[in-house]
């Protein structure tokens, strides 16, 4: 009598079961792990290249690349580099110039328009509207830059010279000699329509996040939308604003084309927002890069990266603030 | 005896009334008259003037018909709709600017010719007839297309590890994608500079514009990838595993396949982001005025960088044909993004 047991063999052995995954998973999740981490290895290799063709500027230099505001090449009759001085300083100045006026006038704007689209328009006009903020953030930077210095210019000029009038006497709006155009005012005004879509779209999210059964209860205590919309909508929404903001101030910070174009670049210091001297790190670049000798792209190279630094530490404060109000229980 | 009918008639309470809407009209044409009025007696110029008046008024005006109608606080909160009303305005008015201008300037500089010549044989002061944007618009579409192969399958992969694997690092890429999309496009130039052409290369072509391209578009394909792939229901891939399939073989037969119209978005805007992007192109590609085939050897013109020559050359033809290369870039970027918004609400239903 043949048991089941006497048949060896045809009884399968119980599976192992493990969650090792098989070869075929082994290398689908290596493949995309690599894809994963390429942005680390682009990044890095970024800050490298950079650091490694900056190095002899920085290494001469030292601090003074970024507090000096110095930018000579003298050259003797034969074209040899005679003696050199590399300082940022002046174009550090104007950089973070340029996106704090960038910042200080799309942030309102953007608030309101993002209330507006949130708690006030219609549903088929918020379609729209929304489908133009995004449109806007397609723009090229190019087309920014020409838009700010044939059609806005004339206006911004005049209301610089209104500021000057009725505030001149703050010092950052004083203008002497009297220049308005091609201002990093103007600059920033340009800027400020640049990052407005960025901003705009990050805070609606924030807005559209506001937990309903809040503001539910707020009206049903008798809140009027604005009371709403200030006690909590804002409170929430407020560390999402900033954390759009900054995006936006690296956005501004970084920009090339639109600032070489309205901004009147000159290599000194220049406080007075409204006078028609200024520049930023980025500008400064392709400005300096079609005439450069091998020894001052080297300098223009360790620019780069003292900019990009500045992105990635503006960038990583907006991903601390987003995630940390983000998490918390507010 | 004939029973009366009484029918009550419909009414739509949250609708504003006829008087409320008599009212609303009078407030806005009190406005207007007021900004005209103003302007015409007082120092107040412009169309500064004409804007800030009406929206001060506005505002006055809702809010003295907010506190007659009920009382302090709704008073306040009508003049703070017209604030947000205000920033909206703020918003739009400049995309409007933009668009028109473009239009309106571009338009003079197009002719039969445009699309079918290059600039080889035209110098900045020939009538605008002559010459062309054949030679930007290949140029164009051959940078773009490199840059394409080269971004998407990295693009899709990082958007595959933050939705599919979800390892330790989906936190930290998540940021460095975020960083990456926050990098100045002249340090991307700036690093192929260093990187491909002092050492490889040692030439200007439209392969290094490309790679530059490159590092711009990763970001936005991985960002759009990554939520459309957020969206693919979690159902999909439990019933592929429940199949018996790997994880390999559900995410390209089940997960990819289902999110392939969202995936095709997120290349048209990655396209779309970089297709005007002026500052890497200009330290990289070399610009040439002639049809350039090839992306590995000699200067490569291109749009953005036809634009900004143009206008720097600064003569009036020069400068029409800027602005009629402004218009066509306009252009293509709108068409893609009809049709990311096209495939997108096609995705939806």
């Amino acid at each position: 009598m043949t048991t089941l047991e006497s048949q060896a063999g045809r009884i399968p052995s119980p599976r192992e079961i493990t969650t090792e995954p098989r070869f075929s998973d082994k290398v689908f999740r290596g493949v995309v792990t690599a894809g994963g981490l390429s942005s680390l290895v682009i990044l890095g290799l970024i800050a490298i290249f950079l650091g490694y063709q900056g190095f002899e500027i920085l290494a001469k230099e030292g601090i003074s690349f970024i507090t000096t505001s110095e930018w000579v090449v003298e050259v003797d009759s034969f074209g040899a580099i005679t003696n050199t001085t590399f300082g940022l300083a002046a174009m550090l100045v104007g950089t973070i110039l340029c996106a704090i006026i960038a910042v200080v006038i799309a942030v309102p704007i953007s608030v309101s328009a993002a209330i507006f689209l949130s708690f006030y328009a219609p549903n088929s006009l918020k379609k729209v509207l929304v489908s133009v903020i995004d449109l806007m953030a397609a723009f090229p930077s190019i087309l920014f830059g020409f838009w700010g210095l044939f059609v806005l210019m004339p206006s911004a000029e005049y209301w610089a010279k209104l500021i000057n009038k009725y505030l001149g006497f703050i010092p950052i709006f004083e203008v002497e000699p009297r220049i308005f155009t091609r201002s990093p005012f103007i600059a920033g005004v340009v800027l400020a329509i640049m990052i407005i879509p960025i901003v705009t779209s990050i805070s609606r999210e924030v807005f559209s996040q506001t937990p309903l059964d809040r503001i539910q209860a707020a009206y049903a205590l008798g809140a009027t939308r604005w009371n709403v919309i200030r006690t909590v909508a804002l409170p929430y929404a407020r560390g999402g604003i900033v954390g759009g903001s900054m995006l936006g101030l690296g956005r501004a910070m970084g920009e090339t084309v639109a600032v070489y174009t309205v901004l009147n670049i000159v290599y000194q210091i220049n406080w007075n927002v409204l006078f028609g001297a200024g520049g930023n790190v980025a500008s400064l670049i392709l400005l300096k890069f079609g005439e450069a000798q091998p020894y001052e792209i080297k300098a223009l190279m360790a620019a780069g990266l003292v900019l990009f630094m500045l992105t990635l530490l503006v960038n990583f404060l907006a991903d601390q603030v987003i995630t940390r109000s983000g998490t918390k229980g507010r | 005896m004939s029973e009366s009918k009484v029918s009550v008639k419909p009414s739509r309470p949250w609708r504003p009334s006829p008087k409320e809407r008599a009212i609303n009209f009078a407030l806005i044409l009190g406005s207007v008259l007021a900004s005209y009025l103003l302007v015409a007696v007082t120092e107040l110029k412009g169309k500064l003037a004409y804007f800030a008046v009406f929206f001060v008024a506005l505002a006055v005006l809702n809010l003295v018909r907010g506190v007659l109608t009920r009382d302090w606080m709704n008073g306040r909160d009508q003049f703070f709709s017209i604030v947000m009303l205000l920033g909206m305005t703020m918003v739009i008015l400049p995309t409007a600017s933009i668009l028109y201008t473009v239009f309106d300037r571009g338009r003079k500089g197009l002719h039969a010719g445009l699309l079918t010549n290059d600039m080889s044989l035209a110098t900045p002061s020939d009538p605008i007839t002559s010459g062309g944007l054949l030679h930007a618009i290949i140029g164009t579409f051959l940078l773009v297309s490199v840059a394409l192969v080269v971004s998407l399958p990295i693009g899709v992969l990082t958007a595959l590890y933050l939705t599919e694997i979800k390892g330790r690092l989906t936190r930290p890429i998540r940021f460095l994608v975020q960083a990456m999309s926050g990098v100045p496009s002249i340090v991307a130039g700036l690093f192929i500079l260093s990187a491909v052409v002092y050492t490889v290369t040692k030439s200007y072509s439209g392969l290094v514009g490309s790679l530059a391209l490159t590092i711009l578009m990763i970001p936005t394909i991985a960002r759009t990838a990554e939520e459309v792939l957020n969206l693919i229901p979690n159902d999909l891939r439990e019933a592929g595993v429940a199949l018996g399939g790997t994880q390999w073989r559900t995410v390209a037969m089940v997960v990819v396949p289902a999110a392939k119209s969202g995936l095709i978005t997120a290349l048209i805007l990655g396209v779309a982001r970089i297709v005007g992007e002026t500052a890497p192109i200009l330290l990289l590609t070399g610009g040439g005025d002639a049809v350039n085939l090839n992306p590995t050897q000699g200067a490569m013109g291109s749009l953005p960088f036809y634009i900004w020559k143009s206008f720097l050359l600064g003569t009036e033809e020069s400068i029409t044909r800027g602005w009629a290369g402004l218009l066509v870039l306009l252009v293509l970027v709108l068409s893609l993004f009809l049709l990311a918004r096209f495939l997108g609400s096609r995705r939806t239903k």
